[in-house]
């Protein structure tokens, strides 16, 4: 499986991401933002970080570059496209998945572990979370309260295109457990296709155990398998 | 933001919107909007109000110009 990691002025998980990848086998190049075209990639992935300093939104720049037309091209043919944190808000602001990402209902940088629910698992980025679908992860974002119209929601929730909900350590979905203000807990979405997924928690922060933890290994594998 | 000081923001947007191919946009200023009520049906009155929060608390003068529309 081979990957390409974009790499905006502003990442910095490129490079936690591409270590990931690598140590799950999947053969990964570092593709600067203005580069026209994508070497040949069967999962392309939007990392972490603050692209262009959040200008005007967050994402929102970012989404303009030259890179996206080919990564759009590539998400439209079935290639695997992943965005994770700031990642997930160029995949909104390019128009790959729906919703908008607000500023945390506490108005604060939210930098911690939380819980997480998979509630898809029918994926290829999730296939390996059958064997556990309560994980934790950590987030570390300032706008990551999902947001979304009634419609949207509803839409969402009947085609089971929520991929993680934040929920307590027992796996219960509650107000409590929800630490941005996102709608019905969302913390990542998939497309109609399920072959783009966007989602804020950081799943490469945790991929061995001198890290204090793997839950974010078991997609990497997942990435891995369904090649 | 008043003109003689830099506005990355605004460089960077006019920028992006040259890329998108916009080439007649020459500059672009990036600025906030308020929209305030005031229990007060004396227009002059606040108005007043309005230019003292200003000054006050919502624009850094030294840097930043506002501009007041009363409906």
């Amino acid at each position: 499986m081979k990957s390409s990691v974009i790499v905006f002025p502003g990442s910095n998980c490129d490079r936690d991401i591409a270590v990931a990848l690598e140590k799950f086998q999947i053969k990964n190049e570092m593709v600067w933002h203005d580069e026209t075209n994508l070497p040949k990639s069967d999962l392309v992935v939007l990392p972490g970080g603050f692209a262009y300093g959040d200008y005007l939104r967050t994402g929102c720049i970012a989404s303009k570059s030259k890179i996206i037309n080919d990564v759009v091209k590539h998400a439209k043919k079935g290639a695997l496209v992943l965005g994770i944190c700031n990642g997930f808000q160029i995949l909104i602001e390019s128009g790959l998945l729906p919703g908008v990402l607000l500023r945390n209902k506490n108005l604060r940088f939210l930098s911690k572990n939380v819980f997480l629910k998979v509630v898809n698992m029918e994926n290829k980025f999730c296939l390996k979370y059958k064997k556990k679908n309560i994980i934790e992860l950590p987030i570390a974002h300032n706008e990551g309260n999902y947001f979304a119209n009634e419609d949207l929601l509803k839409n969402l929730e009947d085609k089971n295109l929520i991929a993680f909900k934040y929920c307590n350590e027992q796996g219960l979905v509650n107000k409590i457990s929800n630490p941005n203000g996102s709608s019905n807990n969302i913390a990542g979405i998939l497309n109609n296709e399920k072959n783009i997924l966007g989602m804020m928690p950081h799943p490469e922060r945790l991929i061995d155990p001198l890290l204090s933890g793997e839950d974010g290994s078991i997609m990497f594998e997942s990435l891995f398998k369904s090649h | 933001m008043k003109k003689e000081v830099l506005d990355p923001q605004g460089k960077v947007v006019n920028q992006t919107l040259k890329n998108m191919g916009y080439q007649n946009i020459t500059n672009v200023r990036q600025g906030k909007y308020f929209e305030i009520e005031i229990n007060e049906s004396n227009k002059d009155k606040a108005k007043i109000i309005a230019e003292d929060i200003c000054k006050k608390l919502l624009t850094n003068t030294v840097i930043e110009d506002y501009k007041i529309n009363l409906e």
